[in-house]
C-alpha cells in the first residue's frame, strides 16, 4: 500500500525524486543524447515516452487518425475513389476516377489509380495509395520471376491468389487496399477483386470506393455479355462518369483500358466536367451530346396542357 | 432503412415507397402505406424515425385537409409544400423536432404541371425531376440521372421505376422486398402494380 502511494502522491521523497529526473531530462538539449559517456540513461533510471498532457491521450490520437474503420491504422488514408470493371465478349474493361482527396481536400486529381503490373495483367488502386503502388509492383516482380521459373505466364486467377495471400500475412497490421485484378490468360478474361481483409472474389462486374454504388447503378443497368467493344468502352465511361458526378469523393477525370487477348490497351484520359457538357469526345461509342442530366434533357418538360380548341370552331361560332 | 423514390413524366408523378416496418432487427409489418395522400391531387411519401413519421404525417394530412374545408379549393402543390417544409423547419428548433423525409408529388390541375419536391428533415426543400431517400439513392440517382426522361408516358416511367427498384434489390444487403407505388396526375391518384 505504501508503494501505491508513494507513487502517486506529489509529497513523499520519491516523487521529489521524480520531479529532479524530470527536470533533469528537461535541462539537456536532444543534442546531447548519448553524450554522457554511455552513463546518461542510466543515471535518470529508466526512459519513458512523452503523452499527449490532455485528459484522455488515446481518445486525442484517436480524432487524428482514421482508425474507426480500421483500429489498427495510424495514418489518414485516401479513401475517396471510384474504379470499376468488368468482363465481357470482348474482353475486360478497367476503369477508374483520378481523383485523391485528404479529409475534404482534393490532393491531386491526376492520380493514375490502374497500376500496369505487366502488358498482360492491370490492377486497380483503391483505399491506401501507397500500400496498392508498392504491392502490385511487387506483385510484378513475382509474376516476372514466375515467368522466368515456369516458362509460362502466369494465370490471372494465380496472381490475385498471390496478392491476396499477401496481403493477408499482413492482417491486422493496417494494410488498406481495396483492387481488381484483371487480365488475359489461357482460360479468357479474368477479373478478381482482392481486398486488404484477404477476400478474393472472381467474378464478371466489380465496382469498387466510395463511389461505387453511384456507378453500379449505370453499370447494372447498361451491361450485359454481348456488349460490343464500343458499347463496353462507353459504359465504362459513363458509370466513372456517374460516381465522379455524385460522388464528392470521386471525379477530375476517367482513365479507360481495354484487355484483350494480346495485352491491354490504354484507350485514353477524358475530363469528367467536360463529359458532363460536351460528352466525350470523338471516340468510337460516344452519344455525341454531354452525359449531364440537365445537358441531355434540354427543352423537354412534364406539363401536358390539354390541346387548345381548334380555330376554326371558334370562327363558325361568330 | 427505409427506401423511397419518386419521378415526373408527361402529366404524372410517380411516388414508391417500400412497404416494411421494422423494429431493430424485426420485420414488424410487411404491407405498411407509407404514402399518405393529402387531396385530391397531392401525394407525401414520409421515413425516417419511427412515431415521429406517421404522427408528422397525420398533422400534414388534417391541416392539408382543414385548410381545404375552410377555402372550399385544395392547396397547390408549391404552396402545400411550402408549408409542409416550414413545418418541419419550425420543428427542428422546438425541445423534440421531427426526424421526417419527405417527398411530395402533386399535380397542378390549374396549369397541367406535375410538381415533385424533396423535403428533408432539415426542412431542406428542392424542387426536383426525380427524388430518392434512404440507402436507395445512393444507386438509384446515378441511374435515374442516365434513364429519367421528364416526357416519358406513364409506362416508360413505371420501367424506369423498375429500374431502380431491381437495381436496389440485386446490390443493397438490406433491400426491402415489396414496394408501394402510387401516381397522381389530373385524373387523381391511384395504386398501380408494378
Amino acid at each position: 500500500m505504501n508503494t501505491f502511494i508513494d507513487r502517486f502522491s506529489t509529497t513523499s521523497a520519491a516523487s521529489q525524486v521524480r520531479k529532479l529526473k524530470e527536470q533533469e531530462e528537461d535541462e539537456f538539449s536532444d543534442a546531447a543524447w548519448g553524450s554522457e559517456a554511455g552513463f546518461g540513461n542510466l543515471a535518470k533510471g529508466i526512459p519513458s515516452f512523452s503523452v499527449p498532457s490532455v485528459h484522455d491521450p488515446t481518445a486525442f490520437l484517436r480524432l487524428h487518425t482514421d482508425d474507426h474503420a480500421d483500429p489498427n491504422c495510424r495514418i489518414k488514408i485516401q479513401h475517396g475513389t471510384t474504379t470499376l470493371a468488368f468482363r465481357f465478349q470482348g474482353g475486360v474493361i478497367v476503369a477508374v476516377d483520378s481523383r485523391a482527396t485528404a479529409g475534404s481536400y482534393i490532393a491531386s486529381g491526376t492520380v493514375k489509380k490502374v497500376i500496369e503490373i505487366n502488358p498482360y495483367l492491370l490492377g486497380t488502386m483503391a483505399g491506401g495509395a501507397a500500400d496498392c503502388q508498392y504491392w502490385e509492383t511487387y506483385l510484378g516482380i513475382q509474376c516476372r520471376l514466375h515467368e522466368l521459373r515456369n516458362r509460362e505466364r502466369i494465370s490471372v486467377a494465380a496472381a490475385s491468389k498471390y496478392l491476396s495471400n499477401l496481403v493477408y500475412s499482413y492482417k491486422g497490421m493496417g494494410l488498406s487496399m481495396g483492387t481488381m485484378i484483371c487480365g488475359w490468360d489461357k482460360t479468357g478474361p479474368a477479373v478478381y477483386y482482392v481486398d486488404s481483409d484477404g477476400t478474393r472474389l472472381k467474378g464478371d462486374l466489380f465496382s469498387v470506393g466510395s463511389g461505387s454504388t453511384f456507378a453500379y447503378g449505370v453499370l447494372d443497368q447498361g451491361y450485359h455479355w454481348d456488349l460490343t467493344d464500343e458499347e463496353a468502352q462507353e459504359l465504362g465511361r459513363r458509370s466513372i462518369y456517374a460516381a465522379g458526378h455524385r460522388d464528392a469523393f470521386s471525379g477530375n477525370t476517367c482513365n479507360l483500358y481495354h484487355v484483350k487477348e494480346d495485352g491491354w490497351n490504354f484507350i485514353g484520359n477524358f475530363d469528367i466536367s467536360k463529359m458532363h457538357y460536351e460528352g466525350p469526345g470523338n471516340v468510337p461509342g460516344a452519344p455525341g451530346t454531354g452525359y449531364g442530366y440537365d445537358v441531355r434533357v434540354l427543352g423537354r418538360n412534364s406539363s401536358n396542357p390539354p390541346p387548345p380548341e381548334a380555330a376554326p370552331a371558334v370562327a363558325a361560332h361568330a | 432503412m427505409d427506401v423511397s423514390f419518386a419521378l415526373t413524366g408527361k402529366g404524372y408523378v410517380l411516388v414508391a415507397a417500400d412497404t416494411t416496418a421494422a423494429r431493430s432487427i424485426v420485420k414488424m409489418k410487411g404491407d405498411e402505406d407509407k404514402i399518405k395522400s393529402l387531396g385530391p391531387h397531392l401525394l407525401m411519401a414520409y421515413s425516417g424515425e419511427p412515431g415521429d413519421t406517421v404522427n408528422f404525417a397525420e398533422y400534414i394530412e388534417r391541416n392539408i385537409r382543414l385548410y381545404q374545408i375552410r377555402n372550399l379549393y385544395p392547396l397547390r402543390p408549391p404552396s402545400a409544400a411550402s408549408w409542409i417544409r416550414r413545418s418541419l423547419a419550425d420543428s427542428l428548433r422546438s425541445r423534440s423536432p421531427y426526424s421526417v423525409n419527405l417527398l411530395l408529388g402533386g399535380y397542378d390541375t390549374s396549369t397541367y404541371t406535375p410538381h415533385l419536391y424533396w423535403i428533408d428533415y432539415l426542412g431542406t426543400m428542392a424542387t426536383v425531376p426525380f427524388a430518392a431517400h434512404g440507402y436507395g439513392s445512393y444507386f438509384a440517382l446515378s441511374l435515374l440521372d442516365r434513364y429519367h426522361d421528364p416526357e416519358a408516358p406513364l409506362e416508360e416511367g413505371l420501367a424506369t421505376l423498375k429500374r431502380c427498384i431491381d437495381e436496389v434489390s440485386k446490390r443493397l444487403v438490406v433491400a426491402p422486398g415489396k414496394y408501394k407505388v402510387k401516381v397522381v396526375d389530373k385524373d387523381g391518384i391511384r395504386e398501380v402494380e408494378l
